[in-house]
């Protein structure tokens, strides 16, 4: 449960698919258009799911669905990738000889 | 009275939202025909070189390194004819206060926000340029709001785009994630029309100013260190805002024979409003997908008349496949110690190539490079790419590559090989699609003279273009 002045995300849809413009491809078409913000709660207390109002950065104003309490970011330098050392191995190899 | 906020309503109030917002009329450039005043509309900014510079210095932003790529440049000459490959030079826009040379399109246009009296400015961008308002609105004190194209209908989003959200919101920015679409210019107008903020266009004639610092540098640091002008300076393209300011830049400090090369990583075949597509790209920016329409169309930004005009100031358009740029982006750092995000090296990709043409002792510049971070970084790029079902091999990029399906890494850096596009065309296109933007079937000699320095031609080429 959030509390009033917590710093949470909110979601909410722009535009239902059917109303979206006509001039995108057909799978987007489908898709609602949708948004999400962060900001304080502006309610004494909500759960995920809630209808809520933000206080964004910026002090807007902003309405919808709360998703996330103390949203934090996840991404990262990503998994390995073993072809970047396979290019590493080639140019010492090119410029040095091997090893340098 | 409460102004109605549909989809709409909002659309049809755009121009006295953007009018507002921009603080410039852009009617008084009209001629009312095809040609448009493009000098005047760069006037209107008021400021000249010097005094953009001085903002800018203000602000930690310009008077960037140039640096030698010494082992890039020799290993490139293990791949040309005796006597060739030109000397690479890199301008480390990576160390502008925000990470990228969009501080100094941001300088400007905050600055001038500010002036005007203006609470706050607002970005739509999923690029570098979010951070570089942001950076500066914190820097100046000003509100700022960046809106971003972001996910897919699943949430999904790039890492490279996560990486900048999260780089606004640590300059105190709000940041207004949407899905893919163009209707996020609906969004876009909403918030301003609701915050009265100051529209800080990457395309405004605010923002075009703050490039020209960057041709200058480029000119003064050659001078001073080399002697001479630079032969050949190659901007990543996208928008077009790089290479215009720089070339104007560059022609301000009276560099006339530099051949400028636009370069962008070809990712034909994906559409760039699709949702199930969009995260099939390993690359968010400096690609066609943006650089052509851009290129030959430029006036369908958030401006009525963009300021940057990639064909205005393109000698050459290549094109480099993702997988090269992935590769030249590990080389930078293993063989020059310089880790750097990728999409900024596109140009050094096309350069890397495009030096093998030129003689030993010519200079090649390129025009950027951009910070590095979780995220936006060739290995949460390619692992990304890998979860989403694209396969990334070694091989041949030009024979092999398929924009959404592979990545294909050069087997070895001489599988690096730019490809030549048919900047003619992308010229032919431009002029049809202004006529008939403009609904003229018989243009005048001041539509003929515009066409023609719109597309670096003369009015010959435009005449025959339109079968005159």
């Amino acid at each position: 449960m959030s509390k009033k002045g917590d710093w949470v995300r909110i979601h909410s849809i722009v535009l239902k698919a059917e109303e979206r413009t006509g001039r995108i491809p057909e799978d987007t078409q489908k898709c609602d258009f949708q948004q999400w913000t962060k900001g304080f709660l502006q309610d004494e207390s909500a759960n995920i799911g809630d209808e809520v109002t933000v206080k964004t950065a910026a002090n807007r104003i902003v309405k919808g669905t709360l998703i996330e309490e103390t949203p934090y970011y996840t991404h990262s330098y990503g998994k390995f990738v073993p072809e970047i050392i396979e290019i590493d191995k080639q140019l010492r190899q090119i410029m040095f000889g091997g090893d340098k | 009275m409460v102004l109605a906020k549909d989809y709409d309503s909002v659309m049809g109030r755009a121009n006295e939202i953007m009018k507002k917002a921009l603080g410039l009329d852009y009617q008084e450039f009209e001629s009312g025909s095809i040609a448009f005043d493009y000098e005047a509309l760069m006037k209107s900014t008021n400021y000249t070189l010097e005094e953009v510079a001085k903002i800018q210095a203000k602000t930690a932003v310009g008077n960037t390194p140039l640096i030698e790529l010494r082992n890039l440049s020799t290993l490139s000459r293990k791949y040309a004819k005796p006597g060739y490959g030109a000397r690479i030079f890199a301008k480390d826009e990576a160390a502008n206060v925000s990470g990228s040379f969009k501080a100094r399109r941001a300088a400007c246009a905050v600055a001038h926000a500010k002036k005007l009296g203006y609470k706050g400015v607002i970005a739509a961008t999923s690029g570098n340029y979010g951070a570089a308002v942001a950076s500066q609105a914190a820097m100046q004190g000003l509100e700022c709001i960046v809106v971003q194209e972001c996910y897919d209908s699943k949430g999904v989003g790039q890492p490279e785009i996560i990486e900048k959200a999260r780089k606004c919101e640590a300059y105190g920015a709000e940041v207004v994630q949407l899905t893919v679409g163009p209707e996020l210019f609906y969004s876009f107008l909403s918030i301003m029309e609701d915050t009265g903020y100051f529209n800080a266009s990457l395309y405004s004639p605010f923002g075009i100013a703050g490039v020209e610092t960057l041709g200058y540098e480029i000119a003064m640091q050659c001078r001073e260190l080399l002697g001479k002008d630079p032969d050949m300076v190659v901007c990543t393209n996208a928008g077009g805002g790089m290479i215009t300011g720089t070339a104007r830049g560059l022609l301000k400090a009276g560099c006339t024979n530099t051949e400028i090369v636009a370069a962008s990583i070809d990712l034909t075949g994906l559409h760039m409003a699709s949702d199930s597509q969009f995260n099939k790209k390993s690359c968010t920016t400096g690609h066609t997908g943006f650089g052509v329409p851009y290129a030959t169309d430029p006036d369908h930004s958030d401006v009525p008349r963009s300021a940057a005009r990639t064909l205005r100031y393109a000698d050459r358009y290549v094109t480099v496949t993702q997988g090269e740029v992935m590769y030249i982006t590990e080389a930078l750092a293993n063989l020059e110690g310089i880790e750097r995000g990728p999409a900024g090296n596109t140009s050094l990709a096309a350069a890397f190539s495009l030096a093998q043409e030129l003689p030993e002792d010519a200079i090649l510049v390129i025009s950027e490079t951009e910070y590095t971070g979780a995220g936006k970084h060739i290995q949460p790029q390619l692992a990304f790419a890998r979860d989403n079902g694209i396969d990334i091999i070694f091989g041949d990029p030009a024979k092999e590559d398929k924009p959404g399906v592979n990545i294909v890494l050069p087997k070895d850096p001489g599988y690096i090989k730019h490809q030549e596009a048919d900047i003619n065309r992308f010229r032919q296109s431009l002029i049809n699609r202004a006529c008939k933007k403009a609904g003229v079937t018989n243009p005048s000699e001041a539509d003929l003279k515009f066409l023609a320095e719109e597309t670096k031609t003369n009015v010959e080429f435009v005449k025959k273009t339109l079968g005159l």
